[in-house]
């Protein structure tokens, strides 16, 4: 059932979601993103992007927040259908 | 209320009466909770906002009396948490715990959240709950919940959280009856409630979802307009598109629709001088007054209609949420010279004034790139740049075709960005490199902005403005005619050329004769130091002595001293030049030293001497 494919936010396309599953940044950066709504778990979908294609924002825990393409490649998620369930 | 700071959010003045004042309540919330809306709300007119260095800029302060209870309110920046680790979380965290030299330690706290998104808003009330001081939560966008269909049980909430709750709408005023009960009622301490570790933000986020669970708490829908706001402005041809007619339409503005509102404040100008002239007898004194008071200080004023209109769009894009996504349009070009996407903001604030500017980098976690946006913020054109541009260009750009002048206008603004994006390009692949932090930006939901709050920045700015005018630029003026009226020959004043003034003119004119500039620009540049827009006032009033009977417009004044490639050399001169004490002085302190202010100095004026020097030869 779990296609375990690892992927990134940054691959997501527009409208697609997923569920993060953990930061590979460094401490203080994660920090930053978890209190901003990126905490592992939570479902995020992929918005609009700058008219340029980078940064793209994110739907996450109820708001919108702007990833530029190097970050959001730094966030891995797990494929959004087994968390679909909630 | 948008995530921008907002010029005059971030500035902020020492209350001199602190002590007096019975009671201290801090305001603390996230970025985009309506903080700044609710303080404004509760303040009124009585707040003070201040524009100088020398001033405590970290928090605002205002008072507001309820009933005779004489409440001393306490802004701080929006922060997402407690953990002190830039300067706007420092300045949070230290004043919390009474560690302020000039803030007593508050009675009470007031944490506003936006209601609209409680969960992750109230991760921020675990560690606020966790100080044990008297606390009030404001869920704040009632009116927006209710819209889009959410709902929140207050008293359920209060329960949970064991302090009292109120549901409010800063901007419509909505219940915030309850919020002036709380700041004179009697404050009672936190009952003890089970709370997060406050540490941990996956234990707070936790924490404020079963919160609001037990609250029966039920998510409004997304805010369909922003979803379709956004798509017009991020759409990859309109918004482009729009952000480049939007730039049009502002400067367009404060070219055509400010000179009836000029021409209004010149004549009043105009007539009361003349009325003065006509009342006192003459006297040294009566000429003090006319040609240094009423021509330097006036010829300044003039400009207020235009730099409130600057203001009115500002605070229109601000408040809307707008300039979050200018942000991310730009943010490409941050990217490519090395700056955190952050650095926009500040950069954008700076076109009000590089020194709320240079304050708001203090969200930039970043040293290096924080150290890199305060070396570049002065280049960005600040409005008061503004009456010098004006004043030149009308004087030496024809009118015809329609757009010459608001093309010069916006080719100026574009030469200081420029200047900004490639100063900071070499700082960050040399003594500023550093490892890039990663850009996360939070988009507001787009607001109407109201009237109140635009008309209270522009009430701020203008007694910003009127307070320059009566003290820098009064005092130079004043400084200046005296200086242009000794030493006395037979009894009578001097030509100005022979004057202290004029000598010291003429001592440097080999000096800036190369950029076309003779013995009456140098005066005014070195007058201009102080502040920018001091040579207009300057040249107002030299012209004002030099006149033989009333004083000769400024501009055709203006056109007798400089040929047309002087005057473009002077404008690029003051588009790169540093001719501002009160920046040199907050950046000594935001630096820590003067090692950097000095440098910045030095290589602004640099820069603006050999450009304009360029200029000149090659045009002339």
């Amino acid at each position: 059932m779990t296609r375990n494919i690892p992927a990134t936010l940054a691959e997501l396309r527009e409208g697609e979601e997923a569920c993060l599953d953990r930061i590979d940044l460094p401490e203080p950066e994660a920090r930053r993103l978890m209190e901003l709504g990126f905490l592992p778990g939570t479902r995020i979908a992929a918005a609009r992007s700058s008219p340029f294609g980078d940064p793209r924002v994110y739907r996450v825990d109820g708001s919108e927040v702007a990833l530029r393409r190097e970050t959001a490649a730094r966030l891995m998620v797990r494929e959004s259908p087994e968390i679909r369930g909630e | 209320m948008s995530n921008v700071p907002s010029s005059s959010a971030v500035v902020a003045a020492r209350a001199p009466e602190t002590s007096s004042a019975s009671r201290t309540v801090a305001l603390v919330g996230p970025p985009n909770s309506g903080k700044s809306t609710l303080f404004n709300r509760l303040t009124g007119l009585r707040q003070k906002v201040a524009n100088y260095p020398g001033v405590t800029v970290e928090k605002r302060l205002g008072r507001t009396s309820l009933q005779g209870q004489d409440v001393l309110l306490v802004d701080l920046p929006g922060v997402y948490s407690l953990e002190p680790r830039t300067e706007d979380e420092q300045v949070t965290h230290d004043l919390l715990r009474g560690r302020m030299d000039d803030v007593p330690k508050p009675d009470a706290v007031v944490l506003i959240v936006d209601v609209t998104n409680l969960g992750r808003q109230l991760t921020l009330a675990g560690p606020i709950l966790s100080l044990g001081l008297p606390t009030l939560v404001v869920l704040n966008m009632a009116d927006d919940l209710k819209r889009r269909g959410g709902t929140v049980d207050v008293d359920a909430l209060a329960e949970q959280v064991g302090t009292p709750v109120a549901l409010v709408s800063a901007r419509t005023g909505e219940g915030l009856s309850a919020v002036g009960e709380f700041l004179q009622g009697a404050l009672g301490v936190p009952r003890p409630v089970e709370l997060p570790i406050i540490s941990n933000v996956p234990s707070c986020r936790q924490w404020s979802a079963e919160v609001g669970k037990r609250a029966r708490y039920r998510n409004p829908l997304p805010s369909i307009w922003t979803r379709r706001l956004d798509g017009v402005f991020l759409h990859p041809v309109a918004g482009p598109l729009i952000f480049v007619m939007v730039v049009l339409a502002v400067f367009q503005t404060i070219f055509q629709a400010a000179v009836p509102l000029m021409d209004g404040v010149e004549t009043m100008i105009a007539v009361s001088g003349g009325w003065l002239q006509s009342a006192l007898p003459e006297s040294w004194f009566r000429s003090l007054l006319i040609e240094g008071v009423w021509g330097g200080v006036g010829s300044v004023v003039v400009f207020l209609p235009q730099i409130l209109l600057l203001f009115i769009f500002i605070g229109v894009l601000e408040d809307s949420g707008y300039m979050a996504r200018a942000a991310l349009i730009a943010d490409r070009t941050m990217a490519k010279v090395g700056l955190e996407g952050k650095s926009f903001i500040p950069l954008i604030s700076a076109y009000a004034c590089a020194i709320p500017a240079i304050l708001s980098t203090r969200t930039i976690a970043n040293q290096r790139d924080r150290m890199a946006t305060i070396l570049v913020a002065p280049f960005m054109t600040c409005s008061a740049r503004l009456p010098v541009y004006t004043l030149v260009i009308a004087a030496f750009i024809p009118e015809e075709p329609v757009y010459a002048r608001t093309a010069t206008m916006i080719g100026l603004y574009l030469l200081g960005f420029v200047a900004a994006v490639l100063t900071a390009a070499v700082l960050k692949s040399s003594v500023l490199k550093s490892a890039r932090t990663p850009f996360m930006l939070e988009m507001p939901s787009y607001r109407m902005p109201t009237l109140r709050s635009i008309g209270l920045r522009l009430l701020d700015r203008a007694k910003i403005f009127l307070r320059r005018a009566g003290t820098v630029i009064m005092a130079t003026t004043i400084v200046l005619w005296f200086l242009a009226s000794v030493p006395l020959q037979n009894g009578e004043p001097p030509e100005i050329a022979e004057s202290v003034a004029g000598t010291i003119g003429r001592t440097m004119e080999p000096v800036i004769e190369p950029l076309g500039f003779n013995w009456r620009i140098g005066i005014g540049i070195i007058t201009s130091l102080a502040a920018r827009e001091v040579i207009v006032g300057t040249l107002g009033t030299i012209y004002g002595m030099e006149a033989d009977e009333g004083s000769l417009e400024l501009q055709s004044a203006l056109q007798s001293d400089l040929t047309l490639p002087g005057a473009i050399a002077l404008l690029i001169y003051f588009a790169f030049a540093m001719q501002c004490m009160s920046t040199v002085a907050v950046v000594r302190r935001e630096t820590g030293g003067w090692k950097w202010a000095i440098l910045q100095f030095a290589y602004m004026t640099a820069l603006g001497y050999v450009c304009a020097f360029a200029a000149y030869q090659i045009l002339s």
